[in-house]
């Protein structure tokens, strides 16, 4: 047995409250939306859903591990845990509320559905995020290219087949739709 | 706030693979999971955790906590009104510490503020002196009474003997083994999280949780806050996945208690860290198997050892243990056994349910004894399974007969005759990608060796050892619309499709709605043990076909017909001759029938003291086939396909059963290659994603499926669960194909580089 702990005496003293004190503006789905009494050490993904209210983006892990939280910032895919909302500022932001309206879900939406790449939900946003994107980078991805775009976004429950198998079928289904648009 | 309710259901009868109800909403982002719920002048929780496997406590001293601005409560277990602990069998785990710490993360005190960096510093700001204790950490240690008792009652939480048949058996062909599971963690994406609403006028509390069982959830929070169990009301929110890690009290008491204080609603979320610390895992256990045949490989006797380590608390783990030694034998015939079970307190984290529940322990043991005993016999991985496949009728080493469906032999005959993969060793196009450990460490094409391995498992269904195993269902059919209502846990496994399913089979109706999960109807009991389709679908199909009787009844009042030659075919109803048909829509017009059934399946046993008894409910079966690269100079492993034949007794949705099977392999190909949490003197080393390894799209080959389709006669719809299974065996299977590659036994899961070169 040891003497008993002794306090970290590296531990700051308290300072009191959290400053909440900033306000800015994010460009999120095509809308200027203000963010206010906003402390700035808050992440895209903590004011996305504390604050505006978009709670489709998920956080699974805090370190960009497991993509649940993706959303596009200025065109590119990022963990949004990873960004400071702050320097989102001035660059349009696209999250999964801004990909189709309710109740009018996207081809890669409806796919994920009808392929059962759906169980528990909860990595879904973050996976039709950036099949969104993989799509627009490579309209007809190979199996492999598909596991080695998506293999930033972890899902626990479907074993990855039937996502695979969704993927798949938006990629077919849209040459389908580009071929009878040229034939017609 | 919106939770999961009435929405309108697609069609789809039994049989169907319909897709999801809640599908839509959640690839919108707009289905509410728990950590989504959001409440007027809400605060959020945290809670305090020991650093110390440990240790005692000296004092707490909150006071410059309270000097927080915007901190509104803070409580330890000075503030706890019921009962100081809870546990699902035993109740053993504080609310909070107060004396003794016995694990790193066991909750000490929680607080309630403005702002999740309020509660940071607030936690930082508590000052808790304690006495450092030397850690138990070693399961042997603990029970052999080298180390003073953690527990009041001391180290070891159960012992259980097996005895069967002629112990002094022997064989001619003798192999022995000693088996080592690291400790896995259900890593669901969803993490814990809760808000709880004080009710009006101090009316009670409501809890809107993410859990596998609401009610037991709400006897253990009610003991604990003193309040009688229907002042503690309950909801199910979205849950982000569970795996057995929802089974157990985690944050639902401490964010009662901070509501109940504060007068505000609360939220509390846990981080992934605190996740890992904060529930339960799967047991690391230690098993030593010695199988006596004779020399044509048939079994004569099993001797085994089993220690699980159960952690600083019990948990669910005399449940667990029961488990891992009732199946020591695995699906194959054995009139002799001699085994020893014992689940002990350590100062590591405290462990319980995860898919397999035990089993999956025994089968990694029982399956590397398999192939110990194919080679020692001369035979083939196959052929000694086959020679040894349990059949309907045969006796677990229990006593206790198997009276199921049992297609062991066909599942490993379908098994094995699954296409082998048509990708070349090295993988295709000579992409370095392919290899062994990808883009991370390329392994050398010229090096790679492949290998196959099999496994074949049992699993047990439902609960066990004379447990009351019931759920409820409520069905209302009013104008041709049917309303379900249950406490059933949805946790992304698909009973609210197959509860649809069987409603419109059973009522020949099209509109199904769902109620809300919550405890306002009786206990559906965990989601749990590949329990539901047969329990709550049980409930489900006696209350619907309860109420298809009474819709009988009254259109034979009617219409003067007799009811029981009626029948539903389609949406209609017709009589034997075919003369009457009335749609259902028509006859149940200005109708309402309002019916509640409590679904039970046969009474269990306890074990003797022999470990005699007819102490489990039902069983499935399921083979695995593995085909592996590895790399036995990095000791790298890519695993390319896992063919699987599964007793699924009847697929209800065969779309959600293929979900439940690739996603249960890809945790048993986790166990097999990547996850362990990895503990040090008690301490977690790796409690995060980027440190415990979870597969991703790289990790997981392709899974070919044969679904066996033999309908239990026991089963209430002919149909066994199948969310554990694939767990069980896929790890052994992928292991013995390591083992088939660099011809080298690795008993120890999950197989490291260092396991493969050294």
């Amino acid at each position: 047995m040891s003497d008993p702990t002794v306090p970290d005496p590296t531990v700051p003293e308290p300072t009191g409250s959290v400053g909440f004190d900033e306000l800015y503006q994010l460009n999120v789905n095509g809308e200027t939306r203000d963010v206010r009494d906003a402390w700035v050490g808050e992440s895209l993904l903590y004011v996305l859903r504390e604050r505006l209210g978009l709670m489709g983006s998920k956080g699974a892990c805090e370190q960009g591990e497991c993509g649940s939280c993706s959303v596009m910032v200025d065109g590119e895919l990022v963990c949004s845990c990873l960004v400071m909302a702050a320097s989102a500022i001035d660059q349009p932001i696209v999250t999964i509320e801004g990909v189709a309206p309710i109740g009018s879900p996207s081809d890669v939406q409806q796919a994920f559905v009808d392929a059962g790449a759906v169980q528990c939900g909860f990595c879904t946003p973050g996976l039709i995020m950036a099949t969104h994107a993989l799509l627009e980078r490579s309209a007809e991805p190979s199996e492999f290219e598909i596991r080695e775009e998506l293999s930033g976004n972890v899902c626990r429950c479907t074993g990855y087949g039937r996502i695979i198998e969704a993927v798949q079928r938006v990629s077919v289904s849209r040459r389908a739709d580009a071929e009878s648009g040229i034939a017609s | 706030m919106s939770i999961l309710s009435g929405v309108r259901r697609h069609d789809g009868r039994l049989g169907d693979s319909i897709t999801r109800p809640d599908g839509t909403a959640k690839v919108q982002g707009s289905f509410m999971f728990s950590g989504d719920l959001e409440a007027e002048h809400c605060l959020w929780g945290a809670t305090l955790r020991s650093p110390h496997p440990h240790a005692r406590i000296i004092s707490i001293d909150l006071s410059a906590a309270w000097k927080i601005s915007g901190v509104e409560a803070i409580i330890t277990a000075e503030d706890v009104p019921g009962q100081l602990t809870y546990g699902l069998i035993s109740q053993d785990q504080p609310v909070f510490a107060s004396e003794v710490v016995r694990y790193v993360g066991e909750p000490i005190a929680a607080v309630a503020a403005d702002h999740p960096e309020t509660c940071r510093r607030a936690l930082q700001a508590i000052v808790v002196v304690y006495e450092v204790l030397e850690p138990l950490t070693d399961p042997e240690r603990a029970l052999d009474g080298s180390h003073p008792p953690i527990h009041p009652d001391g180290n070891l939480i159960r012992h259980q003997r097996i005895v069967s048949g002629d112990i002094t058996a022997t064989g001619d062909v003798v192999v022995e083994g000693t088996y080592v599971i690291g400790m896995q963690d259900q890593a669901f994406l969803g993490l814990e999280a809760a808000l709880a609403m004080p009710g009006p006028g101090g009316a009670g509390v409501d809890l809107y949780v993410a859990t596998q069982w609401l009610h037991e959830d709400q006897k253990q929070i009610a003991a604990c806050l003193g309040l009688a169990p229907e002042q503690v009301r309950l909801t199910l929110g979205g849950v982000g996945g569970a795996f057995g890690a929802r089974e157990d009290i985690s944050l639902q008491v401490h964010t009662c208690l901070l509501a109940l204080r504060t007068g505000r609603p609360v939220r509390i979320q846990y981080s992934r860290e605190e996740s890992f610390l904060g529930h339960v895992h799967r047991h690391p256990a230690t098993i030593w198997m010695r199988h006596h045949a004779t020399a044509d490989g048939h079994i004569v006797k099993i001797e085994a050892r089993m220690v699980f380590d159960g952690g600083a608390y019990a948990s669910t783990s005399s449940a667990v243990l029961i488990n891992g030694v009732t199946h020591t034998q695995g699906p194959y015939k054995c009139a002799n056994a001699l085994v020893d079970g014992y689940a002990v307190r350590t100062n590591n984290l405290p462990c319980g349910a995860m898919r397999g529940f035990g089993v999956v322990q025994a089968c990694f043991a029982h399956e590397g004894q398999m192939d110990r005993l194919a080679a020692a016999c001369g035979l083939d991985p196959v052929e000694i399974r086959l020679r040894n496949a349990m059949e309907t009728g045969d006796k677990l080493i229990t006593g206790q007969p198997i009276l199921n469906v049992a297609p062991v032999a066909r599942c490993i005959r379908e098994t094995a005759a699954l296409p082998l993969p048509d990708e070349p060793v090295g993988g295709h196009d000579h992409d370095p990608m392919r290899l062994p450990g990808g883009a991370g460490r390329t392994a050398d094409r010229r090096h790679i060796r492949r290998g196959i391995g099999f496994a074949v498992s049992i699993k047990n269904l439902m609960y066990s050892e004379g447990f009351d195993d019931y759920a409820t269902a409520r069905c209302r059919l009013a104008d041709g619309v049917a309303t379900l209502k249950f406490a059933t846990a949805e946790v992304g496994q698909g009973f609210i499709t197959i509860a649809g399913q069987i409603a419109r089979s059973v009522l020949g109706v099209d509109d199904v709605l769902l109620d809300p999960i919550d405890t306002d109807v009786g206990s559906a009991g965990s989601t749990s043990a590949s329990r539901q389709t047969w329990m709550s679908g049980g409930a489900v199909n006696a209350v619907c076909m309860k109420v298809r009787g009474l819709m009988f009844d009254s259109l034979a009042a009617i219409y003067g017909v007799d009811a029981s030659t009626l029948s539903i075919e389609g949406r209609d109803i017709v009589d034997a001759t075919g003369v009457f048909r009335i749609t259902v829509v028509d006859a149940t017009a200005g109708l309402s029938f309002d019916e509640t059934v409590e679904f039970r399946h046969a009474p269990t046993e306890d074990l003797d003291e022999n470990g005699q008894g007819n102490c489990h409910t039902a069983f499935a079966f399921v083979a695995h086939r593995a085909v592996v690269d590895v790399d036995p100079e990095l000791g790298l492993v890519k695993v390319i396909q896992v063919a699987t034949a599964q007793d699924v007794g009847r697929a209800l949705n065969p779309l959600s059963v293929i979900g439940q099977i690739e996603g249960g392999i890809a945790q048993g190909l986790g166990l097999a290659v990547m996850e362990e949490i990895i503990m040090s003197n008690g301490r977690v080393r790796n409690p995060s994603f980027t440190d415990y390894l979870l597969p991703t799209f790289l990790d997981m080959p392709d899974v070919v499926i044969s679904l066996i389709e033999e309908p239990d006669p026991i089963a209430p719809l002919g149909a066994k669960g199948v969310g554990e299974p694939p767990t069980v065996s896929s790890t052994p299977a992928i292991v013995a194909a390591i083992r088939d590659a660099i011809g080298k036994h690795i008993d120890r899961v999950p197989v490291r580089p260092i396991d493969i070169i050294g």
